[in-house]
């Protein structure tokens, strides 16, 4: 294979994984990763610089609609930033002295608990019931529009957040994903915020957290030319067109076919991490 | 409902709303240097075999600002692409700068003082040699 035929096909790929990851809200890393590693066998250094590239692609591209529409909280973003980005950069460290197999079972891990999260029930309506001092004290506390009237949200948690968004940080730094479903896990499960809310907050977040270890990546050799070009383009394109289509389409069954498929991806990076083939 | 029509809510959203725009620009910009870059590369390389099955790391001269504007000079295509990844790191890291700004606009210094922090976290990171 020419390196042309290489750059063409995995545009395709990379359209695609970012079509998927914006339908299903997860992101193009979790597609993309597979994609390099088990189909055109690419290091999976190179994977994750790739991949880190993308996820800040995606984060920007879809951030600039969801600010618009006023949903992002963006103090809730803001302070657990600081928890995201210290992990980012612990996680990059820890790549250095974390064999390929195992960064390739930890990837299935994350994979196979994202599946999980995608089809899980919703925190659809916030909780307005919590009295928690830091969340007065950090002016997280807000409200966001349901059917055009706005619904206060009050936050709890906000140290077991601030915790579990620095393991989120690190996951994102050690294996090159937004680990969007981590994210959302610790505003929706912990914080109690509205799901609206967590999904956008969470996005807006991805892009800073991935820029704070991308850098530690480019200098260490981890982002290639060849393949960042057909990546940033590909997944750009895929998660533009996958916006557009959201409008349109019920993307339910989607979601739970795209889990299953994602499992099976998941089982696949195990595997192959096990039997020390990646 | 009472914020909605507060001076201050409106405010806000203007500078929430000029980052946002910030950030498609971003994208934008570094999809075009990559595309032009991804051309010339093409041009030249095309033909060539991918070797990515083993790790040897991207050409050490995209791996700096230096040796990244140094190639660009050159027209080379790997720089030129690598000029773009550069641009989409610093999206983000801008929208950071943006919003110092904008907290510092609404007298919330708490927020100043949290942002600046994870500015500096980026920054360290940046500069720390971590990347070796």
């Amino acid at each position: 294979m020419s390196i042309l035929l290489f750059s063409l096909i995995l545009l395709a790929g990379a359209f695609m994984a970012g079509l998927l990851g914006s339908l299903t809200g997860l992101g193009g890393g979790v597609v993309l990763i597979p994609l390099l590693t088990l189909v055109f066998h690419v290091d999976i250094r190179y994977a994750v610089g790739a991949s880190l590239v993308a996820s800040i692609a995606n984060s920007s591209g879809a951030a600039a609609a969801y600010i618009k529409e006023g949903i992002t909280n963006v103090r809730i973003g803001m302070f657990l930033e600081i928890a995201t980005t210290t992990g980012a950069i612990i996680g990059a460290l820890l790549a250095i002295y974390t064999p390929t197999s195992l960064v390739a079972i930890l990837f299935g891990v994350v994979l196979l608990f994202s599946a999980a999260m995608t089809i899980r029930k919703k925190n659809e309506h916030g909780d307005n019931t919590s009295n928690s001092k830091l969340a007065r004290i950090l002016k997280l506390n807000n409200s966001y529009p349901v059917n055009g009237e706005m619904v206060p949200y009050k936050v709890r948690g906000v140290g077991g957040g601030y915790a579990l968004m620095t393991l989120a940080g690190i996951v994102s730094g050690l294996l090159g994903i937004g680990s969007g479903a981590l994210k959302v896990l610790a505003m929706d499960n912990v914080m109690r915020i509205p799901f609206k809310v967590s999904t956008t907050t969470s996005n807006f977040m991805i892009g800073v957290t991935a820029a704070a270890s991308a850098v530690v990546y480019l200098q260490r050799g981890y982002i290639d030319p060849g393949i960042a070009m057909p990546v940033v383009l590909g997944v750009l394109a895929g998660a533009f067109g996958g916006s557009k289509l959201l409008m349109k389409m019920d993307v339910k069954k989607l979601r739970l076919l795209f889990s299953v498929v994602i499992s099976a991806l998941a089982i696949q990076m195990i595997y192959n991490g096990l039997t020390g083939k990646l | 409902m009472k914020q909605l029509f507060s001076k201050e809510f409106w405010q806000e959203r203007d500078v929430e709303m000029f980052i946002g725009q910030q950030l498609r620009w971003g994208v934008i910009t570094a999809s075009v240097i990559a595309f032009v870059g991804g051309i010339i590369y093409l041009a030249n390389y095309g033909g060539g075999t991918p070797e990515y099955h083993v790790f040897n790391g991207a050409p050490e001269y995209v791996r700096h600002l230096p040796g990244i504007f140094h190639g660009v000079a050159q027209l080379d295509g790997r720089a030129i692409i690598q000029l773009g990844v550069v641009v989409l790191l610093a999206t983000p890291i801008t929208r950071i700068a943006f919003s110092v700004v904008a907290f510092a606009m609404e007298k919330d210094k708490l927020y100043v003082v949290i942002t600046l922090l994870v500015l500096s976290i980026i920054i360290f990171s940046i500069f720390s040699g971590l990347g070796g």
